[in-house]
């Protein structure tokens, strides 16, 4: 019988006020879906919020990467008050410091810049989950 | 009471791991975009943040949207802000009463969701208009 491998959870903090929580929200279906479906997957940020039992152990028994959109960290903040094992917390603004040029749209339209945004975080996790492992 | 001043809060579960999150949280942006006697807060920041933020729903008479039945924004108001919500908005129980198909995209909305997309919208302004005339 082979050992089931703890998952990564990729938790965004899916900020409703401004582009770069779409941006989180996007980073991390491109790496759930797209990059390591089989390596990650995500749970609804809000449910840590509320303290549900179940998301609380799943964030303390598998390592968590956190992408927050704005200094508040709602996601990395939810994660460690829960003691989550929490592995990296990217912050979107820091990206965008580095990549200066780019310029993420609306909430509900990231446009391509942001597309880029999204792919350039889902990259760096797709980094970190391989150094990992 | 009918309100006359205070904008109404509306608050969306935005729940990443289900479709009816991803729905919860485009229909309420919309409406936010659409109409300016609306105001929203990050649902995560009733813990992240400090007391400003818990009292928002004391300041604000609010409408949840949540995807799913476990209600994270209805419950997060009531926990946080120690009042119950004006009205409480879930998707998934929109879904069941009209007998339509379940959303299955959590990263987009899909073409054939739109629908459900502005189902959700129509019954958030119909409750906004509910919560000011104080019918609730």
């Amino acid at each position: 019988m082979s050992e089931k491998r703890s998952k990564h959870i990729i938790i965004p903090c899916s900020g409703i006020g401004k582009g770069v929580g779409t941006v989180a929200r996007r980073a991390t279906y491109i790496v759930t879906d797209e990059i390591l479906p089989r390596e990650t997957e995500t749970t609804c940020l809000p449910l840590l919020t509320i303290e549900d039992k179940e998301a609380v152990e799943k964030v303390r028994t598998n390592p968590c990467i956190t992408i927050d959109g704005c200094i508040a960290q709602c996601a990395k903040k939810n994660v460690e008050y829960h003691r989550g094992n929490l592995k990296a917390a990217i912050n979107v603004l820091d990206v965008l410091k580095q990549n200066a040029g780019l310029k993420p749209g609306t909430v509900l339209d990231i446009g391509p810049d942001g597309e880029k945004l999204a792919n350039k975080i889902a990259d760096t996790i797709a980094k970190i989950i391989g150094d990992t492992n | 009471m009918k309100i006359t001043s205070r904008k109404i809060g509306l608050i969306s579960c935005s729940g990443e791991d289900l479709p009816e999150g991803t729905i919860s949280r485009v229909a309420t942006r919309r409406i936010l975009e659409q109409r300016d006697d609306t105001v929203t807060i990050c649902l995560p920041l009733f813990l992240a943040g400090g007391q400003g933020e818990r009292d928002f729903a004391k300041e604000n008479p609010c409408i949840t949207v949540d995807g799913c039945e476990k209600m994270c924004a209805a419950v997060g108001v009531k926990k946080y802000g120690g009042v119950t919500p004006r009205s409480s908005i879930v998707v998934s129980e929109i879904v069941g009463r009209l007998k339509w198909p379940k959303p299955t995209s959590k990263s987009k909305i899909a073409a054939e969701d739109e629908e459900l997309v502005r189902k959700t919208m129509k019954i958030i302004d119909e409750r906004i208009k509910i919560v000011k005339e104080g019918k609730d």
